[in-house]
């Protein structure tokens, strides 16, 4: 499916279109950089875990997933696998004081065995190295190609179970590439791992396609295309591939936000001569109204508890973020510092929102935290044309885009500043990232 | 008409536009008072009304991309003159038709960009109404910073993206 000939192109894209994304695996892959550290970071040395089984090993290196997913975090500084003297594969085998030696603070260790059907069982264990504690004991199985998920689930129950806050590095993200520009340009809807492996791709496009939102359930995205000519929005079920074009007004059709229920959507209309907030119901497609001023209002996204709409309005002659009831009413003005605060991104527990903050002609991510009280403001990103900050489930990292080279790029960087990790698209531009919900266990 | 009638005549209508509001009295002004600007068009048609092949040949038609100051939605004077032929066009032709595509340049959000490009849109469009064309001829398109004809990041390529483009749909 990914071999077509130029010629087709045309011809097959809207067959192609309505193909679920399964089918069409895409052969670029995202790259990936760690440009920061955390000097602060715990200390953890996650063991190579060898095959022990009697068929053909896996391909994938479930340690070493573990491993990059717990130092992107910027929480754990993981010890380099040149550095592991010492290689047991189960509890009763660890050296403690070669791991107080090497000032590790945890250590896992595991194996790899065979499960019937060709599927693989990964027994692993976590100790606290000083306590010569078991924390953890744990096995998952899976099919061949699922080990990178298996990994993924190994280290958020590490993070979980060290730091007390559910892990999300078994999530995805969603994110439109472009490849070529001016009357060549091809567009595409992508959805990947939370690390960037396995991307695949939802749709393609001969027209621009911007700001994929997940459903709540992880099932849909919600997304803007081009493809009518003017801009509209589809959601499309990322499995079955079904779509359905939800909103095609005259204007504007913009910014869909999926509310926290999955019920109704947050969306920017311009059908009244002017950008104004909208809650759709999914059901009815009734529209509600909920800002109504001359000024641009775009970008809603939810409050966890659905209650409440974020938005960027120029209301006040520069944009800045503002809330609203989610039943409509009058809006209050969120974000006071900088000029220019745009495209807010919410915590789950509301106590943090990201903004593309704006001053001269540079854009960075800056993020307010409202956890202490008084919101208190830093800078997540360096610039110069940083924007669309989007939330892990976990609010521990974000992801956001940028410009390099002239090119665009995604970033994910960990809440408190101290890890960025580059995943460029090898060929073409990175743009609009979104962090999916958590995945419900198999 | 000699060339100093032309030129004079140019100046007024450059004038009336200008006025923006008083661009009734453009309408009121018998047919050579509306003759287009440029001096290097060949002579109008005997009726003094714009045909199809003046989009490929007027001098004043051809130019179909209107650009803005940063952050900005208002209509620079120099773009004037651009409205005014082609809001005579949408008179001398009430079955022709023009989408407004609104562009802006790549900083700050891309969904409050096509904010933006609407509202350069819109500042397109009244200026054409106000100069006779009609609502129903026009509809505003906005592609916010999807559509950038230079991909640079520098000043001389952002104004070159802060642009509205008049794209006839039907002549």
């Amino acid at each position: 499916m990914t071999n077509r000939l130029p010629m087709r192109w045309h011809a097959l894209l809207l067959l192609t279109l309505l193909l679920p994304f399964a089918a069409l695996a895409q052969r670029q892959g995202l790259e990936i950089d760690i440009v920061g550290g955390n000097a602060s970071a715990l200390p953890i040395t996650i063991v190579p875990m060898p095959y022990q089984g009697s068929a053909s090993a896996p391909q994938t290196d479930v340690a070493s997933i573990i491993r990059a997913d717990l130092e992107r975090s910027g929480q754990f500084r993981t010890l380099p696998e040149a550095n592991i003297v010492e290689r047991p594969t189960r509890g009763a085998e660890i050296q403690y004081p070669t791991w107080r030696t090497l000032r590790q603070d945890y250590i896992v260790v595991g194996r790899v065995l065979d499960a019937g059907d060709g599927g693989y069982r990964v027994e692993y264990e976590l100790f606290d190295v000083a306590r010569q504690q078991r924390l953890l004991g744990l096995a998952l199985t899976a099919r061949a190609n699922a080990m990178r998920d298996v990994a993924h689930q190994i280290a958020d129950a590490i993070y979980e179970k060290i730091l007390g806050v559910r892990g999300a590095f078994w999530t995805r993200i969603a994110y439109i590439t472009q490849v070529g520009t001016g009357g060549n340009a091809r567009y595409a809807l992508m959805v990947a791992d939370s690390d960037g492996f396995n991307p695949q791709t939802v749709v393609r496009s001969s027209e621009p396609l911007l700001s994929p939102a997940w459903s709540p359930d992880g099932q849909r995205l919600a997304y803007v295309s081009f493809e009518r000519g003017n801009s509209s929005i589809y959601i499309q079920n990322i499995t079955t591939g079904a779509r359905e074009l939800v909103a095609s007004f005259r204007g504007i059709n913009g910014s869909p936000a999926f509310s926290p229920d999955g019920r109704r959507l947050a969306l920017t209309l311009s059908r009244s001569g002017n950008p104004e907030i909208y809650v759709m119901d999914l059901g009815s497609k009734a529209l509600t109204q909920l800002t109504n001023h001359f000024g641009i209002d775009t970008e809603p996204t939810w409050s966890a508890d659905g209650a409440s709409v974020y938005f960027t309005s120029d209301r006040g002659g520069r944009p800045q973020v503002y809330r609203v009831a989610a039943t409509g009413g009058g809006a209050t003005r969120v974000t006071f510092d900088g000029t220019y605060n745009a495209t807010p991104t919410v915590s789950f527990d509301g106590k943090k929102i990201a903004v593309a903050q704006g001053s001269g002609n540079t854009y960075r991510i800056a993020l307010m935290d409202s956890s202490l009280g008084s919101p208190r403001w830093s800078m997540l990103s360096p610039g110069s044309l940083d924007e669309s900050p989007s939330f892990a489930p976990n609010a521990s990292m974000l992801l956001y885009a940028a410009r390099e080279g002239g090119r665009g790029v995604l970033y994910a960087v960990s809440a408190d500043a101290r890890v960025r990790q580059r995943l460029v698209l090898a060929d073409g531009d990175v743009r609009s990232p979104a962090w999916s919900p958590y995945r419900n266990s198999r | 008409m000699n060339t100093a009638t032309r030129v004079l005549l140019v100046s007024l209508f450059s004038t009336a536009v200008l006025a923006g509001c008083k661009s009734k009295a453009v309408q009121d002004t018998p047919p050579p008072a509306t003759t287009p600007p440029p001096t290097t068009t060949p002579a109008p048609s005997t009726s003094g009304l714009y045909g199809p092949d003046d989009l490929d040949r007027d001098e004043c038609l051809r130019q179909r991309v209107v650009y803005f100051d940063l952050d900005q939605d208002s209509l620079k004077p120099e773009f004037q003159a651009i409205v005014g032929c082609h809001a005579k066009y949408l008179r001398d032709r009430p079955s022709a038709r023009i989408n407004l595509e609104g562009n802006a340049d790549e900083r700050g959000s891309r969904e409050y960009n096509l904010g933006l490009g609407e509202r350069r849109g819109n500042a397109v469009s009244s200026a054409l109404q106000a100069n006779g064309g009609s609502g129903s001829q026009l509809t505003v398109i906005s592609y916010g910073e999807e559509r950038p004809v230079c991909t640079e990041s520098n000043e001389s390529c952002w104004q070159r993206n802060r642009r509205v483009e008049i794209v006839y749909t039907a002549r």
